[in-house]
């Protein structure tokens, strides 16, 4: 029982919970946090240029680490920075702790200086958030927020704290156990229902893995591995998923939904089984809810009871950890095999499946001598990387290509916005994946639209010493928007064109002291990759001035059903008709 | 599953802090859902409240709203009370107009309806009644030819019949 002030017991509560890095930037209201961080604790500032980088930053870290990633700010303004990569960590259920400055208590609600109501604010964008009034409350607060972040379906909590409250003595007392009686997530599947999804997993004739970012979250790809190949069971993973399955396995029909490939959306369409593993029937991977799977019976295992039922009707609903369910889906599938007539014969299936493969693979069309295309920059990029590589993306026409072309062999290599498609993620949580995993390579590739929305993090990585790659696919345009124009709006462009000359991203670069390079042709896309992963001590940008033309394929229209899939853009038929064109 | 469009009636028992009821009504309002009544107030347990719910919102949708309340932090524990499952009740004050030979008519009204006069003015009667919501509809509406000069009811609130309490009750949802 030792007396200190309120930031300093927030601090070594912060240590005993393992935190060795905080994304922030100071002000007022936080002051009382940096004083004692200069010595009186183990836990390193990465200072960043914005907060929302700090944010982003935050869930790139926990993203790569599986670990709580932490962001501070301070009051009113630094604090709804915050509000975006909040939201964001919600959506994608990345575990972070937002510590936040709060105006003095005596006046917090009479509009004071840089106060936000930043606990209202966040209400519907947290897993939970705390208002700290009493400093004898930090310590048990903060390890709640970490128990709350970290278990059940992660997410992001927020931790305001009154600069009162921060300078107030108060003895530390690290708390003996966790007071949160409306807090209890199921973990342990339940076995009857366990059994009832493995009698539906035998008698499958077209079964397929729908894998999410559950997976990844419960670290269960070794489970997830064995279950798919003690069954023959193929495998789809979604974007958020990807990696939580070798892609190299031929069981692996890699992304499906609106962009996804072609085998892995028609296989959930004449699948007579989805074994749901941690995923959520997204509209991005459904298409029209209707038309989806529609012979397909249903397991759903989630931890959390409300994605079960929400968008698709369900005959196995299984509560509980991934890791805990698909182990024991493993286990009660070997029995039942072991014990009955073996493996059930499903080649049928995968050969139709294979037959697919090679008829609709991804493709593009590099001539050597015409402009760039954007896929290849993405296989090239692999193809001098090594499978402990760190690919982290935006959202657009880039986190596509990325997605597609990469090949991911290991769960916690891909990084992205998933749900909240936040334009701007990429940089920021490369730095902050690179300080999770600093022995990695960490390569961010991104739009020139989303880049210039948090480029100032190359600041950060300059002065703070971590070095990333990120290669811009630089089309001048604001691509995704761009090809909905061409292919729903009569190619009527509006609002999007970026120019690939401003700025000069060669030059941004280097006046954030990183190695900036340009690539204008296909010949010159190897030397500049080898260039770029020969630095280590510094920040590379790479431009690549993409075609502008070019297209994600395949493609499911916006409200379409999965069976309407687009697979390339000769199979495009335009349409000027207003109410066929899609809405989001 | 019937969609039918529906009041329901759900009692949530909560913890006693300050922002809960923000958050329990911003699950409703996100969804754009008007909440019909909500009462709030103490338990048997300290440290713990009762809001009882009254909203109109089909039966898909609410079943959505009642898994994200479950979600909630410091909410403990749900019910939905099945139509007739329930003890329902609320308490109304309504100030009446009563000058001259209405005010005889006003209090024989109060007499069969078993309620109590609180305050009189020269020119008004104010009365508290309690009971099913149906039952303050009826006086409502027949205090409302006399004027009503000002109104207020408490919103409903409910205990589930027979002789378990809301923590021993297992929750639709939950058991998925």
């Amino acid at each position: 029982m030792t007396k200190m002030s309120g930031a300093e017991a927030l601090l070594r509560a912060l240590e005993e919970e393992g935190v060795e890095n905080i994304f922030g930037i100071p002000g007022g209201a936080s002051m009382p946090i940096y004083d004692p961080l200069v010595d009186k604790s183990s836990i390193r500032h990465i200072l960043c240029r914005h907060e929302q980088g700090a944010g982003h930053a935050a869930e790139g870290y926990a993203w790569a680490t599986g670990k709580v990633g932490v962001c501070m700010a301070t009051s009113g303004p630094g604090a709804t920075n915050l509000v975006t990569p909040l939201a964001d960590a919600k959506m994608d259920s990345v575990p972070i702790v937002a510590i936040t400055g709060q105006v003095p208590t005596p006046v917090v609600g009479n509009d004071a200086f840089q106060e936000a109501d930043i606990t209202g604010i966040t209400m519907p964008i947290t897993k939970h958030n705390f208002l700290v009034k009493d400093p004898a409350d930090i310590v048990h607060t903060v390890r709640e927020a970490f128990h709350i972040a970290s278990t059940g379906r992660p997410g992001p909590v927020l931790i305001d704290l009154p600069k009162d409250v921060l300078i107030a003595s108060t003895t530390y007392k690290w708390p003996d156990s966790i007071t949160l009686p409306g807090y209890k997530p199921t973990t342990k599947g339940n076995n009857r229902q366990v059994s009832e999804a493995v009698k539906l997993i035998v008698k499958a004739k077209r079964p397929v893995l729908y894998v999410g970012g559950g997976v990844i979250k419960a670290d269960a790809s070794k489970e997830l591995f064995q279950l798919a190949t003690t069954g023959n069971l193929p495998v789809i993973t979604t974007l958020m998923a990807r990696g939580a399955f070798p892609d190299s396995h031929e069981l692996c029909l890699g992304m499906p939904g609106m962009h996804g490939n072609y085998t892995a959306v028609t296989a959930m369409q004449k699948s007579d089984l989805l074994i749901t593993l941690g995923a959520r029937f997204d509209d991005r991977v459904t298409g029209k809810l209707a038309g989806f799977a529609p012979q397909a019976k249903v397991i759903h295992v989630d931890i959390d009871p409300a994605e079960i039922g929400k968008n698709r009707a369900v005959d196995v609903p299984i509560v509980g950890d991934c890791r805990d369910v698909i182990g024991k889906l493993h286990a009660e599938l070997a029995k039942r095999q072991d014990e009955g007539d073996g493996l059930p014969d499903r080649s049928a299936w995968i050969d139709q499946l294979h037959a697919w493969q090679e008829e609709f693979p991804y493709k593009y069309d590099q001539q050597p001598d015409g402009a760039l295309k954007p896929q290849y920059c993405v296989e090239r990029l692999r193809a001098f990387a090594d499978d402990d590589t760190i690919v982290v993306s935006g959202v657009g026409q880039h986190q596509m290509y990325a997605s597609q072309f990469w090949g991911f062999e290991k769960p916690r290599h891909w990084i992205n916005s998933g749900g909240l498609g936040t334009m701007g993620f990429a940089v920021p949580a490369a730095m902050g994946a690179k300080v999770g995993q600093p022995n990695k390579r960490v390569v961010a590739i991104d739009g020139d639209g989303c880049f210039q929305m948090t480029a100032q993090e190359l600041a950060t990585s300059a002065t703070e010493n971590i070095p990333f790659v990120t290669a811009i696919l630089n089309n001048g345009y604001l691509g995704m928007v761009r090809q909905w124009q061409e292919l729903f709006f009569d190619e009527r462009y509006s609002g999007v064109w970026l120019d690939p000359n401003v700025p000069d991203y060669v030059k941004l670069a280097e006046a954030y002291g990183a190695v900036g390079l340009r690539v204008d042709s296909p010949g010159e896309v190897d030397a500049a990759i080898e260039k770029a992963y020969s630095v280590t001590d510094r920040s590379v940008v790479i431009d690549f001035r993409v075609d502008p033309s070019e297209m994600v394929f395949p493609m499911v229209p916006s409200g379409a059903s999965n069976d309407d899939i687009i697979v390339g853009p000769e199979a495009i038929t335009p349409t000027t008709d207003p109410a066929e064109a899609p809405i989001a | 599953m019937t969609n039918h469009q529906a009041l329901h009636t759900i009692s949530v028992l909560v913890e006693d802090r300050p922002g809960v009821l923000t958050r329990v009504a911003g699950l409703f309002a996100a969804r754009g859902y008007n909440i019909d009544s909500l009462a709030v107030g103490p338990t048997e347990t300290p440290g713990l409240s009762r809001m009882t719910i009254v909203v109109n919102v089909e039966d898909n949708p609410l079943e959505q709203v009642t898994k994200q309340l479950n979600k909630l932090v410091n909410v403990i524990k749900i019910l939905e009370h099945e139509r007739g499952s329930a003890v329902e009740r609320e308490l109304m004050l309504a100030k009446i107009r009563a000058q001259g030979d209405v005010r005889a008519r006003i209090m024989e009204i109060c007499e069969v309806f078993r309620v109590n006069i609180v305050d009189v003015t020269a020119t008004t009667l104010t009365v508290e009644a309690s009971g099913k919501p149906e039952k303050l509809e009826a006086l409502r509406e027949l205090l409302n030819e006399y004027g009503i000069v000002e109104l207020s009811r408490t919103g409903r609130i409910a205990l589930a019949r027979g002789d378990r309490g809301i923590r021993e009750r297992v929750l639709k949802s939950a058991s998925a």
